[in-house]
């Protein structure tokens, strides 16, 4: 079946969205000798590591290697504090976009929570009469579905490795296609239905195909960055609202369990598919793919690079082979396919740092996140207090892995502390708070 | 119900804490997160508590109502109490991280003791109110007619001021809490624990009578001077504020008298 061959693809594609990138640019050349000791990563998360304090004060060399050369010591930690805070709210707003979509879908159109068959991912079926027949069931559910991802990632990878880029650029437009066009023609109709709003064909096709045309133009092509983040958000809200309607129950929270690992051991093991990719893109100096990254930065550098050869100083980090390390060699390239240059007749503008930094998620990372809260907000009746707290958990979780990332500086994954307390919140309020809460609000008693 | 009735209490319980997000947290990306962390710590505050409650309700496992109320009433002091206790380890955690900022950061402004304590009793109070009063409000906009069965009619109204007074009293004891810790006293922080207690206990008066309202606002303008005087306020702020002046104009004035 059509449908379910794109989400095959989408899957597996969404697999190795499942990393977390940040794109700090590397230091310009002439400061590169002051940045060995730093592009091993430790010491460099300024805003968080106690212990590195007193490194600080010991190499002056570092401080004057920021962004802009001859900036005066202590202002490198200041900007990475700055970054920091600053990245994590440019994370916290898409992810927070693409639940709110889906969450208001699920709330509002009934189609998305009525049972209709499942994926054949997911061939055995729940309905079943004993609970241990159930949990069985959606484990082995979540073993066809994980072994599903892992093969297909390493069937990227290995066609990655083997350079067989058109094969993989061909497969990433079909899925594209699908979502866009299919997936939303959807939920076009079903929203249509639940408001019992008329549209006709003619009307439907112009809005549909403009939609699904710019789409593809502004994720494969060249866009305006806002308007890449919001089809970016938005395939995402309809990947995950697809999950949250065709997978089984149990299974569902199975397999939130088990993608969190297998993107834990994925980025993380040195032999991981995700990994490899990440590392063989950086060899050859590549960005990965373009659409499957969600990119909060701006990126104004590389345009300007071509007009103005002296401006190449600070232009040449994204192909800098030296900054192995550091992660952001990996997205920088990418940036002139997905991001034309607004101001091409501006020669010589110094560029500001903070245009240049950004962080990076993975599309599978948002997928995931808002299947999470989406099967919250589903389930459970009709409360919104777990919802809430599964979103807080998500936030907390998003967190915690940028500052692993600013202390790590290297590509993490970012499903596993968020899905983990996603999970726990979800299972703990829905359980134990939801009565509490429910019986004191019959009382209506407050703490 | 209507949507008037939707909005309006949304509006009343939400309003002022909104407002107070947008003008004074949405702008600086630092004090969002601590925001979050606060609502996070009030979360899982609320989460130990009712685990609390329920392992008391499973074990007594008895049917009658007086129990029960027993129960609840012993699960809402318990409650303020672990909030408490999370608004303390949320101060020690802010003390420790803002300890490591000040130290790598030397140029720039770290955010101040009295703003942390601000931007956490939002965060604590903003997640309090969500959490009691969004399924009322979600109820609100279904069918129904409120009080049919001699219940107070104005059950809705009740509860978002109630809400708005339990968001408000949130942000005034941080700040008083938090400044309690600072200076070392500690009766400050057996305050903020009673009238917290004395505020929960109020809402076991029956809400027929709006008594309650009426002494928990009491209390939340007693414990808004308080925390005026504490983080800094006088009288004379307050003066300079209120007729739009600026500290030259009122030195101007008093000299040439």
């Amino acid at each position: 079946m059509l449908t379910f061959m794109a989400s095959d693809s989408e899957e597996e594609v969404c697999d190795e969205r499942t990393s977390l990138m940040s794109a700090e640019s590397p230091m310009p050349r002439s400061c590169q000798e002051g940045r060995q000791a730093l592009e091993n990563g430790e010491g460099a998360a300024q805003w968080r590591g106690q212990e590195s304090e007193e490194d600080h004060e010991e190499d002056p060399d570092r401080y004057a290697c920021s962004g802009v050369p001859g900036r005066p010591p202590g202002l490198e930690e200041e900007l990475t504090l700055k970054y920091g805070a600053k990245h994590v709210i440019m994370l916290f707003v898409p992810v927070t976009l693409c639940m709110i979509v889906v969450v208001a879908t699920i709330k509002s159109v009934r189609f998305y929570t009525e049972k209709n068959g499942q994926l054949i991912y997911t061939p055995f079926t729940e309905d079943t009469p004993s609970v241990g027949q159930r949990l069985l069931n959606s484990v082995l559910n979540t073993l066809i579905m994980i072994s599903v991802i892992v093969v297909m990632t390493i069937f990227l990878v290995v066609l990655y490795k083997y350079r067989c880029y058109k094969f993989i650029h061909g497969w990433l437009i079909v899925s594209s296609l699908m979502l866009l066009f299919l997936f939303t023609y959807i939920y076009l109709g079903e929203v249509l239905k639940t408001y019992n709003v008329a549209m006709d064909y003619p009307t439907l096709f112009l809005t549909f195909w403009n939609f699904g045309a710019v789409g593809m133009v502004c994720i494969h092509w060249k866009g305006p960055l806002v308007l890449q983040q919001a089809y970016l958000i938005m395939i995402s809200a309809l990947m995950a609202l697809v999950f949250i309607k065709y997978l089984p129950e149990w299974s569902a929270w199975v397999i939130l369990g088990a993608i969190s690992v297998y993107d834990l051991v994925a980025v993380l093991c040195p032999k991981g598919p995700l990994r490899m990719l990440v590392e063989t893109a950086q060899e050859r100096n590549e960005p990965i793919f373009p659409a499957l990254i969600y990119s909060s930065a701006m990126v104004w550098t590389v345009g300007m690079a071509k007009l103005d050869p002296s401006s190449q100083g600070a232009l040449q980090l994204p192909y800098d082979p030296e900054m192995e390390d550091s992660y952001d060699s990996l997205g920088e390239p990418s940036y002139p396919e997905i991001f034309e240059p607004p101001l091409p007749g501006y020669p010589g503008e110094e560029l500001e740092e903070e245009e240049e930094r950004g962080v990076k998620l993975g599309l599978g990372d948002f997928i995931f996140y808002s299947v999470l809260v989406g099967k919250a907000a589903a389930t459970g009746s009709g409360d919104w207090n777990t919802t809430l707290a599964c979103f807080v958990a998500i936030l907390i979780g998003l967190c915690l892995t940028l500052l692993l990332l600013a202390v790590f500086k290297k590509a993490l994954p970012a499903l596993p502390i968020s899905i983990t307390f996603g999970l726990i919140f979800y299972f703990s309020t829905d359980n134990l708070v939801r009565p509490f809460m429910d019986t004191l609000a019959s009382h209506q008693l407050y703490i | 119900m209507t949507a008037a009735v939707f909005f309006g209490c949304a509006f009343v319980a939400f309003g002022p804490a909104l407002a107070l997000y947008i003008f004074t947290i949405a702008t600086e990306p630092l004090r969002i997160i601590f925001l979050i962390i606060g609502a996070f710590f009030w979360l899982v505050s609320l989460l130990l508590s009712s685990f609390i409650w329920f392992m008391a309700a499973t074990l007594t496992d008895n049917k009658h109502e007086p129990r029960q109320r027993d129960l609840l009433i012993f699960g809402v002091l318990i409650s303020v109490l672990i909030q408490e206790m999370f608004r303390f380890a949320y101060y020690k955690l802010l003390k420790k991280s803002s300890e490591g900022l000040k130290s790598i950061n030397p140029g720039e402004k770290a955010p101040s003791m009295r703003l942390l304590a601000y931007v956490s009793g939002l965060g604590f109070g903003i997640m309090s109110g969500v959490f009691s009063f969004v399924n009322t409000l979600s109820d609100s906009l279904g069918p129904g007619t409120v009080g049919i069965h001699g219940d107070p009619p104005q059950f809705f109204l009740n509860s978002a001021f109630m809400t708005l007074v339990i968001i408000l009293l949130h942000m005034f004891w941080g700040i008083v809490f938090f400044d309690g810790c600072e200076k070392k006293k500690w009766y400050t922080l057996l305050a903020v624990l009673l009238t917290h207690l004395l505020v929960s206990a109020l809402t076991f008066i029956s809400p027929y009578s709006g008594l309650n309202l009426v002494l928990a606002y009491i209390i939340l303008v007693l414990t808004g001077i308080w925390a005026f005087f504490v983080s800094g306020g006088s009288c004379r702020s307050l003066k300079l504020c209120l007729l739009c002046q600026d500290k030259d104009s009122l030195l101007f004035n008093q000299r040439s008298r």
